[in-house]
């Protein structure tokens, strides 16, 4: 059964007909080609998958795409603005944070929800949230250091 | 350990090359199918346009690593002024591309931002082997200098000839050629459009080109980041499993139920009608393709419930280490020693390490397209030319018709050896007529990739009247070779490594065998040094002879304050040390656990490793991997571990197999050991090697209780 699903992609409106309990993260990569945000474990594990949906942090995997009809979904394609990275991607690339770089696009996302949801958001309070996100390569300390260089940018909270 | 120098001048560690192939059975698919059949299926299409001098291996080898034929196999000046460089290696996280760009750089006296990086494309780019063992910096490494040299040496030939001046009167700077006097200049560009270029990179890689000095270095030894990073950030970079092609359809494997089991029967139908929906079976093989991932699901299970399976008994989890032992080639060998053992104190102890899963984030994942009876696959590797050959053998294919490319990807550990992923994207887009992509699921990776190999070790050794060790003897069953030698200097030895019958499909790990043989002796050490009376560090000290692994140990013992630590009264803290040297590296750590004896339990407060490979090529990349490695070993030696009972994983989650995450991470104290006087070895893999030794050699000092085998549990406390 297919449904007509209308949401604000990436600061634009978008729809899609399609069965309603396929995954946001399936529409987002085999629909709409935003191939930016991974597939690590299809249960909301690893959180490779992290986009924002209404500027909270979500398991796109585990998250169905009937379930953001009408709702503001961003991933990680939508951060930018132009040439310019936002204040965590920046941090992120000056620490050179990541090796395989597959979990990166999640943990960006991760820290922007986080960083959204309260902007004064303490290091120990970021870092509780970015429990839920595994770099199989184990860069944590690098990760961790970009995320203490994030915390003390400007802007880094919008998205 | 001896170097010895070359042609070319870059000493070569010296030590055996494992052929990691011969470690993993590869899946047995045939899908023999003649020519003209694909004609039939797939009609006339375009060929994947090849921009760049193919022909880059040397023909007729089979399995070995040929690699640059010729210049031209290796760099490619572009008449515009590109220059790209071609290496059979991968990025799979560990750096390859920085630091291939860098030795790249270095030689053509070029900034690294200007060198293009071509990897993995097995139509493009000469057989450089697999990336595993540590093998691109100690040999891919120095082949590609030698190819920037040497082309560098040929702008400098030709800007000589051009201007008829002496080859000491002409410089390098900044990427061009100059002659000062003159105010003269020429770049790669003016050489590429030469009218004798081609014929000048038509000639072999000499063998004995000088190469940049270590002490002018500009580009290697420095922390150069990955020249894609910044797409890394943006979420551009395309992983295999973000392949997109025209008219791509995603696939589904249908999965036996348990290891072992064979097909016997399934009714396609329920699936065939499905609208667009492709179904294959071909033998054991069924799969399924379709528009999208949930509609290749739902035609899954539609006829994965129609099938007929016979199985047969498979070991458990629980038996494993008597399955081990009871399979073990030629029984388990005696001690050759034991007529010698008359009033010297012998200590015999048995270290088991279970099978754990690399879990690499990306699962395999591949996208597979054939036109005009070529295939082209984009995969997730370590192996492309491995891959292409198990491509060429199950479709009966000649080389020149299968192309591998292997986008930078999700990791490996040692992992992705293999290409069960692509053979099925394969065989379904040769069915569908289309692309497929085809990503394997997490449980389909936790379960049917292959595993870090369990091992039983038996070790035995007696002591002299001094406390040095006169006799050793030391077996690894089951999980290889690879550090079954012992590093110490000890009377009489017998380090020997039995192949079993594997409980489970095994293969490559980071490091492979190395962390179980570390793992039993440095534990078994220092259960001798207790049995002697003597100090952990003084006794491996007493015993090494190895003056870099000294050193490691030594620089490692001064930053932890092991002599203030041991010495420390609190019951409830424990510190461990273990060293060892492994594919031409040396590392030591030591450890500082905290027991909480109401909950029998333990954390791992502080560790301290000290690393040394030669001289360091890239110290930011060097670090991520040494940082990586540890936190990867920690979580072998605190958790994992994979549990199993009648042909099927128990434990083939995220949830329910837990790897590190950021709260598993101790104070972490690095020291990387330049050595700018030694050849660099790699440093990917062995600094994993001493994380679980260690740690469970602090869990011994605090309980008193040997911990002999992994993950570490409190039995003591």
């Amino acid at each position: 059964m297919e449904n007509k699903i209308s949401f604000t992609l990436n600061g634009k409106a978008r729809s899609v007909t399609t069965d309603p309990q396929r995954s946001l993260l399936e529409v987002l990569r085999e629909d709409l080609h935003l191939t930016g945000t991974k597939f690590g474990c299809g249960e909301g594990q690893c959180r490779a998958c992290t986009v924002l949906v209404n500027g909270e942090s979500t398991a796109s995997c585990i998250t169905s795409i009937g379930d953001v009809d009408k709702q503001e979904v961003t991933t990680i394609e939508g951060l930018a603005d132009g040439d310019k990275l936002h204040p965590v991607q920046a941090a992120f690339l000056a620490e050179g944070a990541f090796q395989c770089g597959y979990c990166t696009a999640g943990m960006v996302m991760g820290v922007v929800g986080a960083l959204k949801e309260n902007p004064k958001a303490s290091e120990t309070e970021v870092m509780a949230k970015m429990q839920k996100h595994i770099c199989r390569c184990c860069s944590y300390v690098k990760y961790s250091k970009a995320i203490n260089r994030a915390l003390a940018q400007p802007g880094k909270g919008h998205a | 350990m001896k170097t010895s120098l070359p042609p070319g001048g870059i000493p070569q560690p010296d030590y055996e090359e494992l052929n990691y192939d011969e470690l993993v059975e590869r899946v047995d698919y045939d899908f023999g199918l003649s020519r003209r059949s694909f004609v039939k299926v797939l009609g006339a299409g375009l060929l994947i346009a090849v921009s760049l001098p193919a022909l880059a291996q040397e023909s007729g080898r089979r399995g070995g690593s040929a690699g640059a034929r010729n210049l031209a196999a290796r760099i490619h000046l572009g008449k515009d002024g590109t220059i790209t460089v071609l290496a059979g290696k991968v990025e799979g996280g560990q750096g390859a591309r920085a630091e291939l760009t860098q030795a790249a750089a270095e030689e053509l006296g070029l900034p690294a931002s200007s060198v293009q990086m071509v990897l993995a494309d097995t139509s493009l780019v000469p057989d450089d082997g697999g990336t595993y063992g540590s093998g691109t910096t100690p040999r891919t490494m120095p082949s590609v200098r030698r190819g920037a040299a040497a082309a560098r040496n040929l702008l400098i030939e030709f800007a000589c000839t051009q201007w008829k001046v002496e080859r000491d009167a002409v410089e390098m700077r900044e990427g061009k050629i100059v002659h000062a006097a003159s105010q003269r200049s020429m770049t790669y560009a003016d050489l590429a459009n030469s009218d004798n270029a081609a014929k000048l990179f038509e000639q072999s890689v000499p063998s004995d080109v000088e190469l940049v000095a270590v002490k002018a270095w500009k580009v290697l030894g420095t922390p150069v980041l990955r020249p894609n990073a910044r797409d890394i950030v943006t979420g551009a970079h395309q992983y295999p499993s973000d392949i997109a092609r025209p008219g791509m359809l995603y696939g589904k494997t249908l999965r036996a139920p348990a290891f072992g089991a064979k097909l016997v029967s399934i009714d396609l139908a329920p699936a065939k009608m499905l609208k667009d929906v492709v179904v294959v079976q071909d033998d054991q093989f069924v799969g399924v393709a379709a528009p999208n991932s949930s509609m290749a699901e739902d035609a899954l299970a539609k006829i994965s419930g129609t099938t007929k399976w016979t199985t047969t008994p498979q070991p458990s989890s629980r038996e494993l280490f008597d399955f081990l032992k009871q399979n073990a080639e030629g029984g388990v060998p005696a001690n050759p020693f034991a007529g010698e053992f008359a009033g010297a104190k012998v200590v015999h102890q048995t270290y088991l390490v279970p099978y754990i899963q690399h879990a690499p984030l990306e699962t395999r994942a591949a996208v597979a397209e054939w036109n005009d009876g070529k295939l082209t696959v984009w995969t997730g590797s370590q192996n492309p030319f491995a891959i292409r050959s198990e491509l060429v053998r199950a479709f009966h294919l000649s080389d020149e018709r299968v192309r591998i490319v292997i986008p930078d990807f999700g990791a490996g550990f040692g992992g992705k050896h293999t290409g069960e992923c692509a053979l099925e994207a394969a065989r379904l887009a040769q069915a569908a007529g289309k692309p497929v992509s085809l990503r394997w699921t997490r449980e389909e990776e936790f379960t049917w990739a292959y595993f870090r190999p369990a091992a039983v070790i038996e070790a035995e050794a007696s002591l002299d009247a001094g406390g040095k060790i006169a006799t050793w003897h030391f077996i690894n069953l089951n999980s290889g070779p690879s550090a079954v030698e012992t590093p110490y200097s000890v009377g009489k030895k017998n380090c020997r490594y039995v192949p079993s019958k594997p409980a489970l499909r095994h293969g490559s790990y980071r490091a492979l065998a190395a962390t179980a043989n570390n793992f039993a002796r440095e534990v078994f050490m220092d259960e001798l040094a207790a049995a002697a009376g003597t100090d952990p560090l003084a006794f491996r000290l007493a015993h090494l002879e190895n003056p870099r692994l000294q050193a490691v140990l030594e620089k490692v013992a001064k930053e932890f304050d092991w002599t203030g630590r041991v010495k420390k009264k609190d019951s409830n803290l424990g510190v461990g040390l273990a060293c060892g040297t492994e594919k031409g590296s040396f590392v030591a750590a030591a450890v500082e656990v905290e027991i909480d004896r109401q909950q029998k339990s333990f954390k791992v407060r502080r560790v301290c490793q000290a690393f040394e490979c030669g001289k360091i090529l890239n110290p930011a990349n060097l670090l991520s991997q040494v940082q990586g490695g540890i936190i990867m070993g920690l979580g072998a030696a605190l958790r994992e571990e994979v549990q199993f009972e009648d042909g099927k994983i128990l434990n083939a989650s995220f949830r329910k197999y837990p790897v590190p995450r950021f709260n598993d991470v101790p104070e972490l104290d690095v020291h990387l050991m330049d050595r700018p006087d030694l050849a660099s070895a790699g440093a990917g893999e062995t600094p994993i090697i001493v994380i679980a030794p260690a740690m469970a050699n602090a869990v011994f000092h605090a309980t008193g209780a040997s911990v002999r085998a992994l993950p570490v549990r409190l039995m003591g406390a």
